[in-house]
């Protein structure tokens, strides 16, 4: 990284720095210590008086029944719209990859639900599987099915779920796309000359090599499923019923911006933060990882 | 590829176009329900062909928001929010980190490394995270409900510093010698060899970074509680009426939908290539 031309100037580069240094302090490190300052203060109902009460938060969070089963419900949410997500657009990519005719048509027509908002794909979605006036929710109801995300938390659970993996799948997509045609040809054609047929081919060859592309994507989607999804939620269910949609950022959300709960909330966020530093580690691994391959 | 391809031909193309019907196919309901009166969708009949209604209902939304009962703003109103707030957060994002990394790349300066990690570990802080103190300084800055706080607080970039930084690195000495030779200062360097060298980059980036801005979601809906300060991707939402009672104008709300993932659309169609290159480099 060193270079041989540096050009001169004490106070250039930190005035070039400035704006974005600034913006991080002010809204990125500061309120971040603040979540950790607050998370070990107990606040009284009126907001007057705060005492420090070490771990106190934490330990109310994390024996409090509602915050353990937002973070089962959060692990469901975010493996079943991962997987489902990165399946499906397995399957495409793996389907686009074939030399077909229209592949560009294709790759067009299954990238765009990328710029779809996940708030605009929850009402899209609603709309379609509304109990009432939501032409599949209607013939759900005709087969004799009682569907009604409004009451029932399960089918409440599998609408978001579904919006929020619909809108996700291009992106995969598009990795994997870009994994699979970089994967040299011959070595697939060997196999096949071996007398490896379609499934046996891609299992034992294709999956091994896109490894670095799906544990990429992996990661993506969690951190997707866990933060990227609050629109998602907020549009469709709001959480409910009950509390059945309410993942860990929805709680965090409740918890702190309509309920008030400064010491509870920002123990969440804090919990959170480790959260994403553990994903992004995890991340940084493998990058570092793929550094070796080539 | 390998295999004959007579017998199984048809395979891909069935699995991509069922694929791509699936995709399709709330967005044909949507469109189908924006050009209905909101009685026919009320009661479940709402056809598969559409009706009359296009005219009218896309003119009542762009004009005047939904419904009667459903207070809101027209959708224009909070499109061109969206459009401000998308425009303003990709430029300042592409801007504040070009800066940032001809900073890092190619000066030396005592805690360079320093801040540089500084910018990069924001990648670890999203809203969630630093929810309620974020709020209070925005209040504290008098930006609630304005074009300040619903685009300032979101323009540190990590991905597209550490993108910008990466890019200058592969910029040769010999093209900094020689402007140095040739007496160019170096903010002048910085305008008239990295800019011009940098402008896909900056292309594809800003592609990728509108489509961020106009799909945001819990930074407007933390920052704006006024009507007319709300973006279209959380206006929407507060069309559907959630007591049982109120009867929604569900066909004003898909005109506003429609209207809604229109512009990020667009823009990644028509700007595909450029989607693609910003897309897969910004997550390296």
């Amino acid at each position: 990284m060193p270079r041989r031309v540096i050009f001169d100037g004490k106070l250039l580069p930190y005035l070039l720095l400035a704006p974005q240094v600034a913006i991080t302090l002010v809204f990125f490190f500061w309120p971040a210590g603040q979540a950790v300052y607050y998370s070990f203060f107990l606040q009284d109902a009126f907001g007057l008086r705060q005492t420090f009460v070490w771990f106190e938060n934490y330990k109310i969070v994390l024996t409090d029944p509602l915050y353990l089963a937002s973070a089962w419900r959060t692990a469901i949410f975010s493996t079943a719209v991962t997987g489902l997500s990165m399946a499906s657009a397995l399957l495409l990519a793996v389907m686009a990859d074939r030399q077909i005719r229209g592949a560009a048509v294709y790759k067009t027509l299954l990238m765009w639900p990328y710029a779809v908002a996940p708030a605009v794909a929850a009402v899209l979605w609603l709309f379609v599987l509304h109990p009432t006036i939501g032409i599949l929710g209607r013939s759900l109801r005709d087969l004799g099915f009682a569907w009604d995300y409004k009451l029932n938390g399960a089918q409440a659970m599998s609408l978001v779920i579904v919006a929020a993996s619909w809108k996700q799948v291009s992106y995969n997509f598009l990795f994997f796309l870009a994994g699979l045609q970089a994967i040299q040809k011959p070595v697939i054609e060997a196999a096949a000359i071996d007398g490896a047929g379609p499934m046996r081919r891609f299992w034992s060859i294709i999956f091994p090599l896109l490894s670095p592309t799906t544990f990429f994507l992996l990661v993506v989607n969690l951190v997707y499923a866990f933060f990227d999804t609050f629109g998602t939620i907020h549009a469709l269910t709001a959480g409910g019923p009950g509390k059945s949609t309410e993942t860990l950022i929805y709680k965090v959300y409740v918890d702190g911006v309509v309920n008030l709960d400064l010491g509870g909330s920002s123990a969440q966020s804090v919990i959170l933060l480790v959260v994403v530093m553990t994903l992004t580690a995890v991340q940084f691994r493998y990058i570092e990882r793929r550094v070796h391959y080539g | 590829m390998i295999e004959s391809r007579s017998r199984t031909a048809w395979l891909p193309h069935l699995v991509l176009a069922l694929g791509v019907a699936v995709f399709v196919f709330p967005i044909y309901m949507a469109l189908i329900g924006s050009t209905h009166d909101a009685g026919i969708i009320g009661r479940g009949n709402l056809p598969l062909t559409p009706g009359g209604l296009a005219t009218e209902n896309y003119a009542q939304a762009w004009s005047q928001g939904s419904g009667i009962r459903v207070k809101a703003p027209p959708v224009s109103r909070m499109l061109l929010n969206s459009l401000v707030m998308a425009v303003i957060v990709a430029v300042g994002k592409i801007a504040v980190s070009v800066l940032s990394a001809y900073a890092v790349v190619f000066f030396h300066f005592p805690g360079r490394m320093f801040f540089f990690w500084m910018i990069f570990v924001t990648l670890m802080l999203p809203v969630p995270v630093r929810l309620v103190s974020t709020y209070e300084i925005v209040g504290t800055l008098g930006w609630l409900n304005s074009y300040q706080g619903l685009t300032i607080p979101l323009m540190a970039s990590a991905t597209a510093t550490f993108l910008f930084r990466q890019f200058y690195m592969t910029i040769p000495n010999e093209l900094a010698e020689a402007a140095q030779i040739d007496g160019a200062g170096p903010l002048r360097f910085l305008w008239s060899f990295l800019l011009p060298l940098s402008w896909a980059n900056i292309a594809a980036l800003f592609v990728v970074l509108f489509i961020y801005g106009w799909n945001e979601y819990f930074w407007p809906l933390l920052i704006t509680n006024t009507e007319s300060m709300r973006t279209v991707v959380i206006g929407l939402e507060r069309l559907i009426p959630r007591s049982g009672t109120e009867q929604p104008t569900w066909n004003l709300i898909m005109a506003g939908a429609m209207m809604a993932l229109l512009p990020p659309v667009a823009v990644i169609v028509f700007l595909q290539r450029w989607f693609v290159k910003g897309l897969v480099e910004s997550e390296k």
